[in-house]
């Protein structure tokens, strides 16, 4: 092994990529724009969620109800009849529907404990539960106000003092920006290093490398560093310009040491990367594997759902993948603000993994080569 | 000079093709420059000159092929730069481009090849099966019907190439340098064939760039060019006059201007000293090399001595390229041994190949960078010292007159300059050994002759061993020794006069080609007889049956032809079918089970500072429901901030000192909460869940303190939640699932149909067939819109019986709107191409504009009527938001058309607005 043939068949690999200027185009897309619109459509969990109410007893108490839902949270109520309420929620326009049944507020004053409708649309999962929970604190508040008046009550004197760590107001957008920093760095490390690789042997340069004296772990070792590099420092500059500057997100702990952790999960996509090339033939091919591995990789990674919430199976599998222990280790830091103390499993963990697909792409990378 | 440079011969009728002040520009370099120039008709008119000079850019002006920058192009009676004249003509011209087998589909038969060429020109079935059959066997490749066109050798690909070129019966016949690469027997078949089909049809024209002089001294009429000029026209017979010399090669370069002759000399190679023949260089015992059942080479033997000029001859696909990459290392020897220097090859030795030099058949270095960038990596990498790489550079530039172009990319370099670039790279490190596979093939004979003197240097000066193959006579009889080579067999090695004397006396090449009849005779010659049956019929002279149908702007025989091809080659290609299909699946499976909303097993832990019966009661109500699980008790507070910063807890409970005591007495007291915050989404639910939880097991404390009156609440709310009633994240989540996957892989599969043949260089016979923008892209798009329709069914199927996602609304609502969205999702794919030059950009693209709109601005997760932003504009127009609201409303909420009409219209519209956008991108031309 020498490291000048790594170094100068890096550069090599740089200088290609900086005369594909689509290319490049599509890396400052894929982490500035790309990141920042993201960022910024993300809503509240609760964010204008669509809000119907059918007042059948036309009371002050029903208007107390009525008043109460507004924006941010919700849009301002739609009134419609009874008849409207079930087909505005086939066509997806309302996600709630309250419907205040006749002589509502009789009712309630006689104590006789009169019941409110709540219909929720249950294909929107991420509203249907945190909404229709507000919902029913909403009214309920409203309703124990309003009766306040004429009764006083004696609830336990027992508090709930519910406080949210590392992000107060629970800011999604916060979230959404590290998220897909960290999809576009996993996805384009498998591209650049994996398609570079195809379009080597399509082109036919690769076979002529091998009748030099450099090794095939020196052509690898050099893609990894290469791309890695670019995407590092993509990554780089997108974290402390895009996430920091213009998102404003409060980054918790240390970025070095984040963006240590960032080149050791590259060292493994990276690997992944050519892994994945010499197992495809064609580019078209190399295309759709790596779609099949990069979504389960994103979507099971912890990243867009909860890791608990899976099969326990499930769990187990993905902690082979580097994806998992990279969302950990990017939580913790960013927003945590972990240190090594903290994140050092992680770092070990992606440190095992990637040396793991190093010398599995090696291997694979031989037999490809003959 | 000449003082007359459009000299006609005498035969001559009105010019086929006129050119008035034609330039053209590639970036700063001037490829064409003032070209006027009348071609007459109805004759075979080659066109000469060396690499570089503009040959093929003014055969693809011809063409139609590239768009015309400066002058006016007039073919067959009618200017080129209007394009209702190049579709008229365009049936009437057959351009076969540069390179073995472009324009062909590597994976289709040969068959399959011609008969797509025929649907392009709008034959019917009999008449195409009928013609394929006549030229077939004109071309003597019916017995190859079947095989795939890239398992073809060369000879083979340019007569493929030939066939397909004139299934259409063209008036004007355009090849660029279709023998180059191409062995002695084939190439002289070639011609013959060529001359019996001009025969048949007096009035084709011909028009030919080519390397080979001796080829040009047949044709009727030549232009000889020089530096995008034209330097002299004539039949041949005139240009040797005018020249006053006996053979075009010497008639050519006396035709150059002054000052490029002189560098000009015959070469004259010394023979070899007495004090070189010494040691062996190269050694082949017995060497054999098996693919499978297929032996490419079988037994070969051979001894080279140090300082040798050593060439290897054969047929196209001999085992010439396969014995020489196993001498380099490149691959194994099945059987017998391969030395040099002595030493057994060992692709792990390094030392070896630092004395040895190789130059690959294709052209293989690296096309992103510049000639010197080129040169000077391959100095490091074979480890020159650092201070004389520039020198080396610059001696290597000088030597392969490489100047002019020191800061050019490959790419726009000519073959024959590309190839000097790759004997300079294969040079740099003076080497002892060089193995060079057929370096001269493009190359212009100027620029030959100064790259054998170069290998005479070497080899007698320097003493360097010369490995070379090649399909030039006149560079055969320049070695020292040659080989004949023919089906992985040699054939008889010795000196060249040796061997032509052996065989009566001749030149070198009838020996070759008897040689060669001997040997194929020998073998099976039924199989593998590719001697011309030239059968003159009359078939090619039938009249142009299908022209009428040819001049329409959209024509269905025409978009199936590309459908057919385009499905053809995907069932070449099993495994992407088998990725597009059982890949969604997978995906489906794995997305259905993963993006799951129901949050439960979180992690908690309690610090409790009180530790009652009360306060573990409070700590048990929330362990026990099935969301959460404990975790040991947290036991300070740096305890809690290290598990909390670690991830471990999603929720820490700390209950303080005296909380039993003060519960008991009714006094104020506080219990603490934190929730992990990092991820927004999960830290509501478990916020919802806490508090939900308080109150059950303040209701409970209640009741034990007041009694069952305290439990009535003063009003009651009735939640139902519609179209999910369990709230199962499978039936929200599974059927969004399918919108994903209907875009994201159609998607890719269709921009990479497209960006593949740019790539790879076929998308030429867009450019130069009637078939139209319109008729390419819907054509391509079809069989993709049909294997995402079988995802479709599959991937529902999978939602209803393995998910168990019940299906309420109308199946035939569904499946129409499934249609519509695959024709649009394969129609982006089409437009996106239409920016793409790579398939890496292309791969990128598609992932980067499919996959984060489809999964963060449709609604999957949150409704696009809560995005915010931009996203909230994406939502509203992306075709996915439509498809997702339809796929809801059908699943779960029981709808019909009738319900949908707004996505509906939505995903129509969408149609023609991406076709009429695919069209409009989309080149007819190269730039």
């Amino acid at each position: 092994m020498r490291t000048g043939n790594i170094v100068q068949l890096g550069i090599k690999e740089l200088r290609g990529l900086f005369r594909d200027p689509m290319m490049l185009a599509l890396i400052v897309y894929a982490f500035t724009v790309s990141i920042y619109t993201a960022s910024k459509a993300q809503p509240e969990t609760l964010n204008q969620a669509a809000i119907a109410i059918v007042d059948e007893d036309r009371s002050p108490a029903a208007a107390r109800i009525i008043t109460a839902f507004s924006p941010p949270y919700f849009t301002v109520p739609r009134l419609i009849s009874q008849s409207e309420m079930m087909s505005r929620m086939d066509a997806g326009l309302d996600t709630f529907a309250l419907n205040i049944p006749p002589n509502f507020q009789r009712d309630l004053l006689a104590r006789r404990s009169p019941a409110i409708q709540l219909n929720v649309d249950a294909t929107r999962m991420s509203q249907a539960f945190t909404g229709s929970g507000y919902i029913q604190s909403i009214v309920g508040d409203e309703v124990s106000e309003f009766l306040s008046r004429y009764r006083s009550a004696a609830p336990l004197p027992i508090d709930l003092a519910l406080r949210a760590r590392f992000n107060p107001e629970l800011n999604k957008s916060w979230f959404g920006a590290i998220n897909n920093i960290i999809s576009s760095v996993t996805m384009l490390s498998i591209i650049l290093t994996g398609a570079a690789l195809i379009r080597e042997r399509e082109h036919g340069t690769i076979e002529h490398l091998l009748v030099m004296p450099v090794t095939p772990f020196e052509v690898m070792a050099s893609k990894i560093w290469s791309m890695g590099l670019v995407v590092l420092v993509a990554a780089s500059i997108s974290l402390i310009f895009v996430v920091q500057g213009l998102l404003a997100v409060r980054i918790g702990g240390s970025v070095p040491l984040f963006l240590f952790g960032t080149a050791l999960y590259l060292f493994a996509t990276t690997s992944m990367g050519i892994f994945l090339a010499t197992s495809a033939g064609t580019m078209p091919q190399f295309g759709l594997l790596m779609m099949l591995v990069l979504m389960p990789l994103q979507m099971l990674s912890g990243a867009t759902t909860p890791r608990e919430s899976m099969p326990e199976i499930i769990q187990n599998i993905m902690l082979a993948a580097p994806n998992t222990h990279f969302v950990i280790l990017a939580q913790a830091i960013l927003f945590r603000g972990a240190g090594l103390a903290v994140v050092w499993p992680q770092l070990a963990a992606l440190l095992v993994i990637g040396g793991l697909l190093f010398f599995l792409s090696l291997r694979s990378f031989r037999r490809f080569l003959q | 000079m000449t003082d007359a440079p459009h000299a006609f011969p005498s035969s001559a009728s009105a010019p086929v093709i006129r050119l008035e002040a034609v330039g053209l520009s590639y970036g700063t370099t001037r490829a064409l420059d003032d070209i006027t120039l009348d071609i007459p008709a109805s004759l075979m008119v080659g066109l000469i000159g060396p690499d570089g000079v503009g040959k093929s850019s003014l055969l693809s002006l011809v063409a139609g092929a590239r768009t015309i920058q400066d002058g006016h192009v007039h073919v067959l009676g009618g200017d080129m730069t209007d394009a209702a004249h190049r579709r008229r003509t365009c049936p009437q011209i057959a351009y076969m481009p540069q390179g073995l087998g472009k324009n062909l589909y590597p994976t289709l038969s040969v068959f399959e090849n011609v008969d797509f060429f025929g649907r392009l020109f709008g034959h019917d079935r009999r008449e195409r099966e009928e013609r394929i059959q006549q030229l077939l066997r004109d071309t003597g490749l019916a017995p190859f019907a079947d095989r795939p066109a890239g398992k073809l050798s060369g000879g083979m690909k340019q007569k493929l190439g030939l066939c397909c070129a004139l299934i259409h019966d063209p008036d004007l016949l355009i090849l660029d340098e279709p023998t180059t690469g191409v062995d002695p027997l084939s190439r002289r078949q070639f011609w013959e064939l060529i001359e019996t089909i001009s025969k048949d049809r007096p009035g084709m024209s011909v028009i030919v760039a080519t390397a080979y002089m001796e080829e040009a001294a047949r044709f009727d009429w030549l232009v000889a060019m020089d530096e995008g000029r034209v330097l002299a026209t004539g039949t041949p017979a005139e240009l040797l006059r005018q020249t006053g010399t006996d053979n075009l090669d010497a008639a050519f370069i006396a035709l150059l201007p002054e000052e490029q002759r002189r560098d000009h000399k015959e070469v004259v190679i010394p023979p070899r000293r007495a004090d070189q023949g010494g040691d062996v260089a190269i050694e082949a015992k017995d060497l054999t090399v098996k693919f499978g059942d297929f032996t490419a080479v079988d037994h070969v033997t051979f001894r080279i001595a140090r300082g040798e000029i050593f060439g290897f001859l054969g047929s196209n696909g001999c085992g010439k390229t396969t014995t020489m990459k196993v001498l380099t290392g490149l691959l194994p020897a099945s059987e017998g041994e391969a030395q040099l220097f002595g030493r057994e090859v060992d692709p792990r030795d390094m030392d070896v190949r630092r004395r040895v030099g190789y130059m690959s058949q294709a052209f293989s270095l690296y096309s992103e960078l510049t000639v010197r960038q080129n040169l000077e990596l391959h100095a490091r990498l074979f480890r020159l010292a650092p201070d004389t790489i520039d020198g080396r550079v610059l001696d290597m530039v000088d030597r392969f007159d490489l100047s002019n172009v020191i800061d050019a990319l490959p790419d726009a370099l000519p073959l024959g300059v590309r190839q000097r670039l790759s004997l300079a790279v294969a040079m740099i490190h003076a080497p002892d050994i060089l193995i060079l596979d057929e370096p001269t093939s493009g190359v212009d004979p100027v620029a030959r002759d100064g790259f054998w003197q170069i290998l005479s240097d070497l080899s007698r000066q320097d003493n360097v061993t010369i490995f070379v193959s090649t399909h030039f006579m006149n560079e055969a009889e320049r070695c020292d020794r040659i080989s004949l080579m023919h089906a992985g067999k040699v054939m008889i090695s010795d000196t060249p006069e040796q061997i032509a004397a052996r065989r009566g006396g001749g030149s070198l090449e009838e020996a070759f080609v008897a040689y060669l009849k001997d040997a194929i005779a020998a073998s099976d010659t039924t199989k593998a007889s590719p001697t011309p049956h030239i059968a003159t019929t009359a078939a090619a002279a039938k009249p142009h049956g299908a022209m009428h149908s040819t001049l329409s702007f959209f024509d269905p025989r025409r978009m199936f032809a590309y459908t057919q091809r385009e499905a053809l080659e995907l069932k070449r290609d099993p495994i992407r079918a088998t990725l597009a299909i059982l890949g969604s699946l997978i995906l489906m499976f794995v997305m259905g089970y993963g993006i799951n909303m129901d949050v439960e097993n979180l992690s908690f832990a309690v610090m409790d500072h009180d530790d009652t019966t009360i306060s573990r009661d409070y700590a048990l109500q929330i362990a026990g429901s099935r969301y959460f699980t404990e975790l040991a008790l947290i036991t300070d507070y740096d305890d809690l901030d290290r598990r909390m910063r670690s991830g471990e807890l999603s929720l820490a409970i700390e209950i303080p000192p005296g909380f039993g005591r003060d519960v008991a007495r009714g006094s104020n007291v506080q219990i603490g909460a934190w929730v992990d915050g990092a991820m927004p989404s999960r830290a509501e639910t478990v916020r919802g869940y806490v508090q939900a939880m308080h109150a059950t097991w303040l209701a409970q404390r209640a009741r034990q303190l007041y009694g069952n009156a305290a439990t009535t609440g003063d009003h009651q709310i009735e939640v139902r939640f519609l179209y999910n009633p369990d709230i199962r994240s499978i039936v929200a989540m599974a059927p969004t699932v399918i919108p994903i996957l209907l875009l994201i892989i159609p998607a890719i599969l269709a921009t990479l149909s497209v960006v593949r043949e740019k790539e790879l260089g076929s998308i030429i016979n867009f450019y130069v067939t009637p078939v139209t923008r319109l008729e390419f892209l819907i054509g391509k798009q079809l069989p993709y819109v049909a294997l995402a329709m079988l995802n479709f069914f599959l991937l529902t199927a999978f939602a209803v019986f393995a998910f168990r996602v019940p299906f309420t609304g109308s199946f035939v609502a569904f499946t129409s709107a499934a249609l519509l969205y695959v024709i649009i999702t394969t129609a982006m794919g089409l437009v996106i191409s239409s920016f793409m030059t790579s398939q890496i950009a292309a791969i990128f693209a598609t992932a980067l504009l499919t996959m984060i709109p489809a999964t963060q601005y449709s609604g999957l997760v949150d409704p696009v009527s809560s995005l915010q932003g931009a996203g909230a504009v994406i939502g509203r127009i992306y075709p996915t938001a439509h498809f997702v609201t339809i796929t809801r409303g059908t699943f779960s909420k029981g709808l019909d058309f009738g319900d949908l009409s707004g996505p509906f219209l939505a995903l129509i519209v969408t149609i023609p607005i991406l076709l009429a956008l695919g069209v409009a991108l989309l080149k007819k031309q190269a730039n």
